[in-house]
């Protein structure tokens, strides 16, 4: 542990990012006691500009936006955790799978991670939010669903190679079951790249959902970031606050976690790291 | 002739890919409220009775799923994708006509965040570590993090609202009818923030592959050979090491149509821009399921000719590509 810490910041901008990480975790975490009103409470007068009273303005109806900004900071890095969970899960079982049984199982596996790569993925993922309608579980679906085959064709590479390794064949030999070898042998040391991918997918699933939210397609009771520009929008001559500062706060969230994302790689994957300098 | 053979045999190899794709629609339509017939019509009864009766004949939505199936694939295959009653129109109809404009959105910019990107990624591998690459990798990094629809907002306020420089939406100044060159203008000039908000972003992804490809090929054997044989060094960039390097660019192109149609929707409804994205975020105001299915539809085809384009691409680039 103290290893990986030495490592990890070795790396300056990982180090960067992690700081931002973790101001805006502590920002989502403490959001009840900065603001403990409603962020969809009217606040104010409408259209305030950034004031001492409120730090970032308020938006057309007087809601105030650091209040939204907070709360959304909860939205956003929630969804982007539970969504990519989701999308590992699925995508380590389905690359799995198809990794260690190979032959039929892997052809049509991988036919079906090609089909999905294929499909447009936002569209994808507005299609599936309008069908289900908005709510928090159907985004953290339709986010999943259009996440996934990125992660099983990593896993499936990995289990393809990990397979033909000595301390696999010995295990088969052994009479180990089948699970009992993808959980206990294989997995274990398919971990590394698993763990870079999914720490750079939650960058891409926060994006993806304030491109949903924004579009109106978020949870209607929850506070969010996109909502927040979306809401913003139509008074952009008159009171760019409103949109602008949300939109930091995605671009700083996406920033930092993508910093982290190449940290833990220069980390966990040290061979990738000498092949690229 | 052999070339011919191979683009057939990809064409055939497309077609599974559709009909999977036609059944995907197929369920999706099953997973919305009502029956596929409600959703077709949309909701608040703006169709007939009679022709909702006669929808759900021609569906046979009283048969098995099969058989249901069975007509709506008979249907796509003839390219009936439905009627919007919210737009009294064909689907179909509505479609082509917003696909030209998406079509120039997406081949301009395309063409705009190859370019630049791959002259960006050239820049930062030839000078790797030093303050150029660090400050393009910092750009892509920016660049790749900014939600679109977020930098296609502030470009309006600060290029048109602020500035006055250019127009805030639309495809053509309303009510001018240019004719000839100066319609060319008046479009050019629409374009310029949506293709710009666009190519930032895949910008991005482009300066980064060209990087870390050139820095790849650059450890090759074949390098080492030009070298020895005493090439000055900008001989082997540019001769040996660039050419190599542009190959996975192409790759992303074709990879990159679906995000890239996916963009269009935000950017184009940033910016009014009368495209397929456009008509798809109407869509979504209007809850026109069915309309929104077809441009889905739409794009995903749009993503296998792509694809088909740059296998065909392939050919022609690297004479190590097996045709058999």
């Amino acid at each position: 542990m103290k290893n990986f810490w030495q490592q990890y910041s070795r790396n300056k901008s990982a180090v960067f990012g992690l700081t931002i990480l973790l101001a805006l975790i502590l920002l989502a975490l403490l959001a009840n006691v900065l603001f403990p009103a409603d962020p969809f409470k009217l606040l104010g007068k409408p259209m305030e500009p950034p004031s001492t009273e409120f730090l970032l303005g308020t938006d057309s109806l007087g809601r105030s936006v650091a209040s939204g900004i907070a709360h959304g900071a909860r939205t956003s890095l929630l969804i982007g955790l539970v969504a990519t969970s989701v999308a590992v899960l699925l995508g380590t079982v389905i690359g799995g799978l198809a990794g260690f049984h190979g032959g039929k199982v892997d052809n049509l596996l991988m036919r079906l991670t090609e089909l999905f790569q294929t499909i447009p993925s936002f569209i994808f993922a507005v299609l599936l939010v309008a069908i289900l309608s908005p709510s928090l579980k159907s985004v953290v679906i339709a986010i999943a669903v259009v996440s996934w085959p990125t992660v099983a064709r990593l896993v499936r590479a990995e289990f393809l190679s990990l397979r033909k390794r000595e301390f696999v064949q010995a295990a088969i030999t052994m009479g180990m079951p089948s699970w009992k070898i993808i959980l206990q042998q294989i997995l274990p040391n398919a971990l590394s790249p698993i763990i870079v991918s999914a720490s750079l997918m939650i960058a891409t699933a926060i994006l993806l959902e304030s491109g949903l939210s924004f579009l109106g397609l978020g949870d209607p009771n929850i506070m969010s970031w996109g909502f927040l520009i979306g809401s913003g929008r139509s008074i952009l001559r008159t009171a760019w606050w409103v949109c602008t500062f949300p939109g930091i706060a995605i671009l700083l969230t996406v920033m930092a976690i993508n910093l982290v994302g190449e940290g833990l790689n220069d980390v966990l994957n040290p061979r990738l790291r000498e092949k690229d300098e | 002739m052999n070339r011919l053979n191979y683009l057939l045999r990809r064409l055939l190899q497309a077609i599974p890919v559709l009909i999977a794709i036609v059944v995907l629609n197929f369920l999706l339509l099953q997973l919305a409220d009502g029956d596929a017939v409600d959703v077709m019509a949309g909701e608040a009864g703006s169709a007939t009775p009679e022709y909702l009766a006669q929808l759900r004949e021609s569906f046979g939505l009283d048969q098995p799923w099969y058989t249901q199936l069975g007509h709506y694939m008979v249907n796509m295959a003839q390219l009936d994708l439905g009627y919007s009653f919210r737009q009294d129109a064909p689907v179909l109809d509505l479609i082509l006509t917003r696909l030209v404009p998406t079509l120039l959105l997406m081949v301009s910019t395309l063409v705009l965040s190859a370019t630049f990107g791959c002259l960006l990624g050239l820049f930062a591998a030839v000078g790797l570590n030093t303050w150029r690459d660090n400050l393009i990798s910092i750009f892509a990094l920016v660049s790749y993090a900014t939600p679109l629809f977020w930098i296609a907002l502030m470009f309006i306020v600060v290029f048109s609202i602020h500035l006055h420089w250019l127009p805030t939406s639309g495809m053509e100044t309303i009510g001018a009818f240019y004719e000839g060159w100066d319609r060319v203008v008046d479009i050019a000039w629409h374009m310029i923030l949506p293709v710009t908000t666009l190519s930032l972003f895949y910008l991005a992804a482009y300066t980064r592959l060209m990087r870390a490809s050139m820095l790849e090929q650059r450890g090759m054997d074949y390098v080492m050979t030009a070298q020895a044989k005493g090439l000055p060094e900008r001989v082997v960039t540019f001769r040996h090491i660039l050419r190599n390097a542009l190959l996975p660019v192409i790759t992303l192109a074709g990879v990159q149509t679906g995000s890239m149609l996916g963009g269009s929707v935000l950017v184009e409804s940033v910016f009014g821009w009368p495209g397929l994205g456009m008509l798809a975020y109407d869509a979504l105001f209007s809850r026109d399921l069915n309309l929104l299915l077809g441009i889905f539809f739409t794009c995903a085809c749009l993503v296998v000719i792509m694809n088909l384009c740059v296998d065909l691409l392939y050919t022609f680039l690297d004479p190590r590509i097996d045709l058999q």
